[in-house]
Parts: C-alpha cells; sequence; structure tokens
C-alpha cells in the first residue's frame, strides 16, 4: 500500500488512495476493524452509544498495550512469546506485594517496572549474546514464570490489592458529557501508543524495523545490533507490565488473567499486516488488530453463537482474516518487484504525507532494496539471500 | 532462514490459534473422550436417575455424628471392613488430581491438619501425596508409582477425571490394599468406599430454584461456568439449565476459565445487549468480578449464586445483593483420612459415603462471616476444620502444605 500511495504523489485522489490502503495488508485491519464493529452495531445498537463504546475501547486497551510492545519485538525479527506470563505475573506481584496496604503501592510499582525491564533484559541478552532463537527464549522464559507465579500461588486467586491501586484499570474521569466516563486505561493506552508512533519514528525505532529487515546491513551501518535487539524485549516486557496494572484494576488478582495474551498479541499484530520475521508494518495497525480481535470476540457474544463452538467460529475466521493480509502482502509484493527500479528514488524522496499510512513508508524501501548493484559489491551475499527468501516465502 | 523463518511462522500461528481457542491447552480439562462428550449438548451430561436420587438427598437427614458433618452419610450401605483390619500406624499414598483453585487448596490445609490429628494417635505413619497438578497422564503416573514403589498401606484417590482415571484405579484395587476415592468419581466400585458431597445435580437444584423463586418468566440469566468436560461441574450446569427452561427463564453460558478478565468482558457485552435479571456461577471463583462488571456498568445487582468461598460472602454482605451460596463441602477432604482410620480399625463404613450438602443463606451468611473473620478470600466457608489444631492460624496463614 505505502508503495501504491508513495509511488504516485502526483495523483490527489485521495479516495482511491484510501480505498487502496483499505484493503491494502496494512489497512486491511482497518477495513476489517470497522466492518466488525458495524456488524456489532447492527446486532446491538446501544454498542454504538460512547459510553458503551468507551467501555469497550477500556476493555481492549490492556491486550491493545501488549500488542504495541509485542510489534516492537516482531518488527525486530523476534518473538516475545513471554507477555503472557510477564502481566500474570505482574498481576500476581501487584496482588501478593500491595495487598490492602496503600502506602506500598509505590514502591511495588517500581518494583514491577524494574522486574519487568529484567526479564526484558534477560530474554534480550540471551538472544543476542547466546545466539538462542527468541521463540525458545521467551517459551523458557513464559515457563519460568509461569512455574514462578504456580509456586508461589499453588495456581489459585489471592486477595485482589487496595483498591486505589486497581482504580488505574477500574475507574477514569467521571461525569464527562457524552461519554460519560474516561477510563485511566484509555488514556494510558493513548500515551502508550503516541509514545511508540514517536518512538517508531526516531532514528532508533527505524534501526529496530532495519534490524528485522535485514541486520547485516545495519550492523555495517554502525547500530549496535544487541542493544537494539534487547531493547525491543525491554520494550515488549515493560508493556505487559503496564497491560498488567491495567488488569489487575480491571479483573482482579488470579493466576488466569494474562494467559494467552502473548498469542493473541501477536496474532493482532500479524493481522495488523506486520511481517513475521520482521522490518515491515505500522504500530498503530497491530494496536488495530488487537481492537480487531477484541470486536470479533465481542460480535461473536453478541451474535449469540454457543459457546461450546464460538472457538472453532474464532479460530476459523481469523484464520481468514490472516490470510487475507498474507495474499494482499504477496500481492503487493509481486507489483512492486516489477515496479522496483522506477519506483525507488520518488518512493525514497516523497516526504512523509498526511497520509497515515506513509508514516513508516521510509522503512519499507529501505527494506525493499535489494539493490543487486550494492549487494554485489558486499563481500557477503547474506543480505541479499535473506531478503530474497522472504520474497520467495511470500511468492511461492 | 526462509525455512526457519516459515516454520517459525506456522509454529506461532498454530499455537495462537490453539491457545486463542478457549485456552485448550488449559490442564483442567478433561480427558479426549470426555473433550469429544462436551462438544455434544450438555443435554448428554444429564441424567434423570441420578438427578432424582441427589433431589431426593437433598432433604434426607444425615446419620452420623451431631455437628461433625465430615463423618455423617446420606442413605448409606454400610459394609465390613474387617478384612483389612490391622494393628500400628499405616501409610498413606494420595494421588491428588491438583490444588490449581481455591477450594482444592483449602480442603488440602484441611486434610494435612487432620493428617497431623492421626499421626498423633499412631494411626497413619506418613502420607505420601503426590500432585497430578491437572494432568491424567501424570496422575496415571503417580498411581503406577505408588502401587509399585510405593509401599502403600493404603490408597486415596482424587481421581483428576473419571474416565481416565478408571483403569488406574482398578489396578490400584488390584493390589488387594483398600482404595479410598473422593470428590469426582470414578467408573468402578471396586475402592472400599467413593466420599463425596451429594453432587453437581443437588447443586444446580438448589441455584436454579433459588433464582426462578427470585426471577420473574422471561428474565435473563447469565451462567458462568469454569471449563467443559468435568462431571461434578457439568452435571451443575445439566440441572440448572434443565430447570430454567422449565421455568421459562432464559439463560446463557459461558466458559471463562475462572478467568476474571473474561468474566467481566462477558458481563460488560451481557449487559450492552440488554438486562441481565441474575448470574448463575458454576463455581464461585470470580464471583467478585462478576459483581465488579455490574458496578462498573452502574446497573443493579444481579439476583446471584456464587459459592461459600470468602470472597463472594464479603462481596455479598458489602452490596447487599440477593444471593445464594451454594455449597460443594470442602470437609470432605478430612474423611478419606477419617474412612482410611475406620478401615485399619476394621469398622463398617458406606460403601458410597454420601457427605451432606447444603448452601448457605441469607440469614446464614452473618453467621458464617463472622466464624471465618479473619481468613483470606480465598478460603471457603464450609471448610469443616473448626475442631483441628492449629485453627484458625493456619487457615489464616494459608501456606500451602
Amino acid at each position: 500500500m505505502t508503495a501504491t500511495t508513495a509511488t504516485k504523489p502526483s495523483l490527489p485522489n485521495r479516495l482511491a488512495g484510501l480505498g487502496r490502503t483499505l484493503v491494502s495488508p496494512r489497512g486491511a485491519v482497518f477495513l476489517l476493524l470497522i466492518v466488525l464493529l458495524v456488524m456489532i452495531a447492527v446486532l446491538n445498537p446501544s454498542f454504538a452509544e460512547p459510553g458503551q463504546f468507551i467501555r469497550f475501547v477500556q476493555r481492549v486497551a490492556p491486550v491493545a498495550i501488549v500488542a504495541i510492545g509485542q510489534y516492537f519485538v516482531i518488527v525486530g525479527g523476534e518473538f516475545d512469546l513471554s507477555m503472557g506470563s510477564v502481566v500474570t505475573a505482574q498481576v500476581v506481584i501487584a496482588g501478593n506485594l500491595i495487598g490492602q496496604d496503600d502506602a506500598k503501592i509505590l514502591p511495588v510499582t517500581v518494583f514491577m517496572f524494574v522486574f519487568g525491564a529484567l526479564v526484558g533484559l534477560v530474554n534480550g541478552l540471551i538472544v543476542s549474546f547466546l545466539r538462542v532463537p527468541s521463540f525458545i527464549v521467551t517459551l523458557g522464559m513464559m515457563l519460568a514464570l509461569l512455574g514462578g507465579v504456580l509456586y508461589w500461588t499453588g495456581g489459585a486467586a489471592t486477595g485482589n490489592p487496595a483498591d486505589s491501586f486497581r482504580e488505574i484499570g477500574r475507574g477514569g474521569i467521571r461525569d464527562l458529557p457524552v461519554i460519560d466516563i474516561l477510563p485511566w486505561s484509555v488514556v494510558v493506552l493513548a500515551i502508550v501508543l503516541g509514545l511508540a508512533v514517536w518512538f517508531a519514528r526516531r532514528p532508533f525505532g527505524r534501526t529496530i524495523i532495519a534490524l528485522g529487515d535485514n541486520a547485516t546491513t545495519v550492523r555495517y551501518a554502525g547500530a549496535r545490533n544487541w542493544w537494539v535487539k534487547t531493547s525491543t524485549f525491554v520494550i515488549s516486557s515493560l508493556s505487559a507490565t503496564v497491560a498488567g496494572i491495567l488488569l489487575v484494576g480491571y479483573a482482579g488478582v488470579h493466576p488466569s488473567v494474562g494467559r494467552g495474551y502473548e498469542f493473541t498479541a501477536i496474532t493482532a499484530v500479524v493481522l495488523g499486516g506486520v511481517v513475521l520475521g520482521g522490518g515491515r508494518g505500522w504500530v498503530v495497525a497491530a494496536a488495530a488488530g488487537a481492537f480487531a480481535l477484541e470486536a470479533l470476540f465481542t460480535l461473536l457474544n453478541f451474535a449469540g453463537v454457543p459457546s461450546t463452538y464460538r472457538d472453532a467460529v474464532q479460530g476459523v475466521i481469523i484464520i481468514l482474516a490472516v490470510a487475507y493480509a498474507a495474499t494482499t502482502v504477496r500481492a503487493r509484493r509481486r507489483g512492486r518487484a516489477l515496479e522496483t527500479p522506477a519506483a525507488n528514488s520518488p518512493a525514497d524522496q516523497t516526504p512523509p504525507g498526511s497520509d497515515p499510512a506513509a508514516q513508516t513508508s521510509p522503512a519499507p524501501p529501505v527494506a525493499k532494496e535489494p539493490d543487486p548493484d550494492s549487494v554485489s559489491a558486499r563481500p557477503a551475499p547474506i543480505p541479499s539471500t535473506q531478503r530474497a527468501d522472504n520474497e520467495t516465502k511470500g511468492g511461492s | 532462514m526462509r525455512r526457519r523463518i516459515t516454520v517459525v511462522s506456522a509454529m506461532v500461528g498454530a499455537l495462537a490459534l490453539f491457545t486463542l481457542a478457549g485456552c485448550t491447552t488449559d490442564p483442567n480439562v478433561a480427558a479426549p473422550s470426555d473433550d469429544a462428550a462436551a462438544t455434544e449438548e450438555s443435554v448428554e451430561w444429564f441424567d434423570q436417575e441420578l438427578f432424582d436420587k441427589q433431589d431426593a438427598e437433598r432433604d434426607v437427614v444425615p446419620e452420623g455424628p451431631e455437628g461433625q458433618p465430615w463423618l455423617q452419610h446420606i442413605n448409606a450401605e454400610m459394609i465390613d471392613t474387617s478384612e483389612f483390619a490391622a494393628d500400628g500406624a499405616k501409610k498413606a499414598c494420595f494421588a491428588n488430581a491438583s490444588i490449581s483453585n481455591p477450594w482444592r487448596q483449602t480442603g488440602w490445609i484441611t486434610m494435612n491438619q487432620q493428617l497431623a490429628v492421626l499421626q498423633d494417635a499412631g494411626v497413619i505413619s506418613e502420607m505420601e501425596t503426590r500432585d497430578a497438578q491437572d494432568s491424567d497422564d501424570t496422575q496415571i503416573a503417580d498411581i503406577d508409582y505408588f502401587i509399585t514403589e510405593g509401599d502403600c498401606d493404603i490408597f486415596l484417590i482424587s481421581p483428576n477425571s473419571t474416565a481416565a482415571m478408571t483403569p488406574a484405579v482398578e489396578r490400584a484395587c488390584d493390589t488387594g490394599k483398600p482404595v479410598v476415592v473422593f470428590d469426582r468419581g470414578v467408573q468402578t466400585d471396586c475402592p472400599v468406599t467413593f466420599i463425596h458431597p451429594i453432587g453437581g445435580f443437588a447443586w444446580g437444584i438448589d441455584t436454579a430454584e433459588f433464582l426462578i423463586g427470585e426471577l420473574e418468566e422471561g428474565d435473563k440469566v447469565v451462567a458462568l461456568r469454569i471449563l467443559p468436560g468435568v462431571d461434578v461441574l457439568e452435571q451443575r450446569w445439566a440441572a440448572a439449565e434443565k430447570l430454567f427452561d422449565e421455568a421459562g427463564i432464559e439463560a446463557v453460558d459461558y466458559f471463562t476459565g475462572a478467568d476474571p478478565t473474561e468474566i467481566k468482558k462477558i458481563i460488560s457485552d451481557e449487559l450492552a445487549k440488554g438486562d441481565v435479571a441474575g448470574v448463575w456461577m458454576d463455581a464461585g471463583d470470580g464471583a467478585v468480578a462478576a459483581i465488579e462488571a455490574f458496578e462498573d456498568a452502574g446497573v443493579d445487582y444481579p439476583v446471584m449464586t456464587g459459592e461459600d468461598e470468602m470472597s463472594f460472602l464479603r462481596k455479598w454482605k458489602d452490596t447487599g445483593l440477593t444471593g445464594l451460596a451454594p455449597v460443594y463441602s470442602n470437609f470432605q477432604w478430612r474423611t478419606p483420612l477419617l474412612a482410611a482410620q475406620k478401615i485399619f480399625a476394621g469398622e463398617e463404613i458406606p460403601s458410597e459415603w454420601v457427605l451432606p450438602q447444603s448452601p448457605i443463606t441469607a440469614e446464614e451468611v452473618d453467621e458464617y462471616l463472622a466464624a471465618n473473620d479473619g481468613m483470606p478470600d480465598g478460603h471457603y466457608a464450609k471448610f469443616g476444620g473448626e475442631d483441628l489444631p492449629g485453627y484458625p492460624q493456619v487457615w489464616q496463614d494459608r501456606v500451602i502444605p
């Protein structure tokens, strides 16, 4: 989609561009989200009321924040399967350490962030220096954390922490016009999303995307790969910590809180058109993927699908949605490959327009240029190999 | 590289769907055979004969020592155990399904205090326990280990699932040593005794009758269920669903995995759809989250059935809602060890030991709150350990043994 909009800057037809954006992989998730929301509203008009809708946003906030964290890891070329268990661990930590004592809220919150950062640091360092695939490292971290939680709690719920701590996930600014209540969760989500968008556009954020696309070139460009990679894991663990704090408030303490969040987040990120393996994707689309997933669950609730086969319906719809995203990615790559020589230079010179989809456009062009000349000038054929592999994967 | 990415993508995709598909990785889910049954309509779990039996047992005055419900029994057929009579302290081997929910944890603490009493009395020398952590496979291995290497004098088994555990229990019976099964059942009558409260149908009848009495025809009840495929839970819903159906109450059921996030979502969605007059739960775990969802939405509290878990009783009292706390008698965790004592003494015991099971009503809730003052939220009011050493400190500290 970036391709289509960016390569034809002279075309002022915004509407056509928007249409193309919506059916393109990065935009598909927004289309899906709109369709789902409209369907929910048709089934249940009260959902469209601002007060109800803001509650929906509140509920999605933790998943969306986890998806944003997962985005950075995935776009950097790795996976973080430990996010759900970090959420669980933080929820249990909050429940057990804070208890009913308001004075402990601040120190325990600080501890939770330190703990979150530490988990991410360990994940990142092992992936970077011991060269263990992140899939395995974070899977191990997931098991270690869940085991720790099981050891600590025996697998059953413990008491909820003080109500004032839970306020951030449960409460909000009340007595507002139109929406009645602005939940703190929504505010936190807006801040996290804003930070993520800003961060993704900073040089460091772009380096993450570049790292996922081609680690070798990033190294030659002078970046410290290990630090870039490790920081993505720290970001994901910290976002899981934020989600955990919101969930303690929203739901309460239970060892099942956070279960499956890593996969929900990965699915959301993929649904948002982010390429597994890294190098492409837009953080806002990843967050939108989380919204689309939750909207899907809500839709099935409203449609009255019986609980016994609801999961099956969910699974099929997710497969179809991801398959659609994959098909459009493939189509785009084919088209792109043909246009490459002509399209490159204008794409690079195009300033990021008001089209939100163009925000990360600098990255894909960088990613997309398997410029044969520059590659052959390099001794190592690795960069082009990787890119070619990705292309083949998409095309075959 | 290409292969790696493809394989990893495939793995992630598969796992993601697996997990999203309602946490089928949950180890609590019963054996595959049960799963298959669970996907059918829940009518399959309905058993008119058992329903009638349990319905009748609710009104029977139990026999046995006054004030010690863990030794009482309903409609018991007594059997002779003199063949097992023996002197001296014996070794008990306990194959436990899990301690992964607050109900089992509370019972497990009580059981350990009871064990201490029997050890002091010289009845039991030691109890070797294996925790199967909700896994059928693990529990089968645990039982087989006990049979071959445990040097056990008696087997105490709390089965993880009904069908899968039957052969292993039969193998334990084949050793000639006494076998005591409690909580969930098995499909064999080879154990010396099977100890359980009246059962799931009685729970379903108590709760459904309460809700039907409080609600009008056409009112909506949201049923929050933990997981499919476990007989004691399925029977609760099977009975309630049938009664709701007959009374014209609109009931929709959801599986929550006891996850409070899930419960809140479900209730919020249901409230967005329309009024919810009642909430029915097949276990009290997560009841507080359900009530909070009503608070957050700013609507009236529902008529609600939870469980005798302290968190629910406290929230019930705080909010003043109309409620009932059905009970799946937690004191049954004491009974297997006491049964062992009777077996080694050669006394008569019931072949099927049906313990009393009666809900806590609004009139009784103050009494149980006072009696369990200072207990943690996960504690169960009818835990039946008041006469054991360590009361109340051990239950208040709630350190899992």
